[in-house]
């Protein structure tokens, strides 16, 4: 309940102001108090024509100059490495496809997230081939055939047994090969009926290969206590199928890929995971930026649907203005494409009248005179 | 291993949305003078659970870190 004081101020003031003056001003005070608040909030505002793209511009661009330029590695046994610094900026910056460290941060339901089974459940979201799962292969050159020993240890650990394993290579060697499960071993010959040891020692590599269970796209697994929980960083990301898993917390659980956010969860999750890893590697390289700053160039990048980079193929082209356009990048390219379609410039931002010579519409510049008819 | 359905709406990243009414449209429209909004895809995984169609106005209510809460707006639109 808010106090009846504060209640004209709902909608003039933020509600993370109101909760605060809520818990911290005495009852009594609370009248005068709020007027200054609000008096104040007004004052702190930005003024309508102020260039806060270009504040934002200077304000992340300063503190990039201090950034480390290289990647480092996770301490530890199992060794990880992700991008970081400004690298990882200018990554979520351009809004790349395809990052170079993709990464996620699987949080687990109880009783997992206490630290049970850890390992076990790690090993199962790993993506796991046939290489892993067998002992050996031996080729037999007289039969030309294959012999594989399976590693029962493992496949207990991986809830799998042979029987299941001869299914799946079957499955998917079926044009080539014929998979024969004896004893504990798999008996793989050749199909058709030219057969020599080439195609054999080929397949023996095909098989390697052979995915067998897991989540396909995880690379490496390690799990990690974050705070109070265990969870499980992974190299290599694959959201979709890992909210599927009933041992995930699939509320928490995250990736560093925005293009995937964006395609499982929206748009806004989007948003919100661009100013999130924007706000870590400011945090981790001990720089200080404002979030209103991240926040509007993630706006800025979310705006049209679709995620945009800071590049002249993502947002810069968006831009209504040819001449602002020409200024960035690529100047000839962008001229020449305008005047063959005959493209016309309404002059209505601040390049263009910039290089005309002409008052911008900024600050005091933005007013017109309006007359009275 | 079982298999679970995933609601997205229940994910730490994802805010509050929903559609505006016709009425809430034109009071909106009115309030802040606005031509055009902010948009998002038919194809967005959001649009399901909301059954929205193209066109509609969505109200996102979104976890600030400076205000507490703000609130956002966007249109539908078909693909490009």
């Amino acid at each position: 309940m808010v106090h009846a004081d504060l209640k004209e101020y709902i909608g003039k003031l933020p509600s993370s102001i109101i909760q605060e003056l809520e818990e911290t001003c005495p009852a009594s005070k609370m009248k005068k108090v709020a007027k200054l608040v609000h008096e104040e909030f007004e004052n702190s505002r930005i003024s309508p024509g102020e260039a806060v793209g270009l504040i934002s511009a200077e304000s992340i661009g300063e503190p990039g100059t201090q950034m480390t330029l290289n990647t480092f590695h996770f301490a530890g046994v199992a060794e990880m490495s992700v991008t970081k610094g400004l690298p990882r900026i200018i990554e979520i910056l351009d809004a790349r496809k395809t990052i170079s460290t993709p990464t996620m941060e699987i949080y687990l339901h109880a009783p997992y997230n206490k630290g049970k089974d850890i390992r076990e459940i790690a090993m199962r979201i790993k993506e796991t081939n046939m290489e892993s799962v067998a002992k050996d292969f031996a080729i037999n050159v007289v039969d030309l055939k294959m012999e594989t020993t399976l590693d029962a240890e493992k496949l207990e650990k991986l809830e799998l047994n042979s029987k299941k394993v001869q299914k799946i290579l079957e499955k998917a060697l079926a044009k080539e090969a014929n998979v024969e499960l004896n004893g504990d071993k798999l008996e793989i010959s050749l199909k058709g009926k030219e057969k020599d040891l080439n195609q054999l020692y080929k397949l023996k590599e095909a098989i390697k290969d052979v995915y067998v269970c897991g989540i396909k796209g995880i690379k490496q697994v390690l799990p990690v206590r974050r705070k109070e929980d265990y969870i499980i960083i992974t190299a290599g990301s694959n959201l979709k199928k890992v909210f599927e898993l009933d041992f995930v917390d699939s509320s928490r659980s995250t990736s560093n890929d925005i293009h995937e956010i964006k395609k499982i969860l929206g748009i806004e999750a989007a948003r919100q995971a661009i100013i999130d890893e924007l706000l870590q590697v400011v945090e981790t390289q001990g720089l200080n930026v404002d979030v209103r700053h991240l926040m509007l160039v993630a706006d800025t990048m979310c705006i049209s649907g679709d995620i945009k980079g800071i590049t002249r193929y993502g947002v810069v082209s968006e831009k209504a203005s040819v001449l602002a356009r020409a200024s960035f990048e690529t100047p000839i390219k962008h001229l020449i494409e305008a005047s063959v379609i005959g493209e016309i410039d309404y002059l209505n931002s601040v390049v263009e009248n910039v290089m005309l010579n002409q008052p911008v519409p900024l600050g005091t510049g933005m007013v017109k005179l309006v007359s009275k008819k | 291993m079982t298999e679970k359905k995933f609601e997205i709406t229940q994910h730490r990243l994802v805010p509050k949305h929903s559609v505006l009414s016709e009425k809430e449209v034109t009071t909106l429209l009115k309030n802040y003078s606005l031509k055009d909004l902010p948009k998002m895809h038919l194809t967005d995984p959001i649009i399901e659970t909301l059954k929205a169609k193209e066109g509609d106005i969505i109200r996102i209510e979104r976890n600030s870190l400076t205000a507490g809460k703000s609130v956002f707006y966007r249109r539908v639109i078909a693909n490009a």
